[in-house]
């Protein structure tokens, strides 16, 4: 009897343990990214500054076959005069694991105010561009970008 | 660290805009990935990338994971002067690539 409830109790200790293994793992897993830890991330870079839209333009395909690379292209309207240029311009987004993708410093140097990029996304969602100009104002676009196969969702090779 | 390709003109007008493209083969592993483990697979990213114009940065980008593997970058700069542009890529463990190019400036 006795050994009987002890071997009942291993079995039910060993059955908890594996479902202790099976939520670790899950838990591993990524949490993607909300659009509340974009709004955080873009206040960490921009503050308490006011952004408005236009100036800048963000082109991404919007409907994406391949979330894992996908051609990314920021300009900004910018004289890039040593007076009146375009000092950063950043990158975020709403539902990958982390919502920063890229930030860029520039400077009068630049001549033309843009780069080209490929970046990864892991669902459909909205990208969001921010320029910082040298007058410290800031203007931004968004677009939105169905993705049809996710990043980060491929098992890597064995 | 890698092989990296660069595309300068080889030569410039003074003055004029010039558009730089660079590519570096990285697997810029975000972290986020499952192994055939069962464990994560660690991060592994390019996570800076300079470059300077006769050693006066013209171009500086912090990446994050949600860069492409084999991270593309293209952008302009002036053509002040003939000299040496040189581009670096820094990953996450400090680890340092430079390459340079040269460029011919009328």
């Amino acid at each position: 009897m006795d050994r009987d409830r002890s071997r009942r109790e291993i079995l039910q200790a060993a059955a908890a343990l594996a479902g202790c293994g099976v939520l670790l793992r899950l838990s591993v897993r990524p949490a993607a990214a909300t659009p509340e830890m974009m709004k955080d991330a873009v206040r960490n870079v921009i503050g308490e500054a006011l952004v408005k839209k236009g100036k800048v333009k963000l082109d991404l395909p919007p409907l994406v076959e391949n979330g894992n690379s996908v051609p990314c292209t920021v300009s900004v309207e910018s004289p890039m005069t040593a007076d009146n240029y375009v000092k950063a311009i950043h990158i975020f987004n709403e539902k990958n694991p982390q919502p920063n993708v890229i930030s860029v410093k520039l400077g009068p140097r630049a001549g033309r105010a843009g780069f080209s990029t490929r970046i990864r996304l892991a669902d459909s969602q909205t990208v969001t561009a921010i320029a910082e100009l040298s007058d410290g104002s800031f203007w931004s676009d968004d677009i939105d970008v169905i993705v049809t196969l996710a990043a980060c969702v491929e098992e890597p090779k064995p | 660290m890698a092989r990296a390709l660069i595309h300068v003109p080889a030569t410039a007008k003074k003055g004029e805009i010039i558009e730089i493209k660079t590519l570096i083969s990285h697997v810029m592993e975000t972290g986020y990935r499952i192994g055939v483990t069962g464990q994560p697979i660690p991060r592994d990213i390019i996570d800076d990338f300079v470059c300077t114009y006769n050693g006066e940065e013209v171009f500086h980008a912090t990446l994050f994971p949600a860069i492409a593997a084999n991270p593309y970058i293209s952008f302009f700069t002036v053509a002040t002067e003939s000299g040496t542009l040189a581009f670096s890529w820094t990953d996450q463990h400090g680890a340092t690539q430079v390459q340079t190019a040269a460029i011919t400036v009328e």
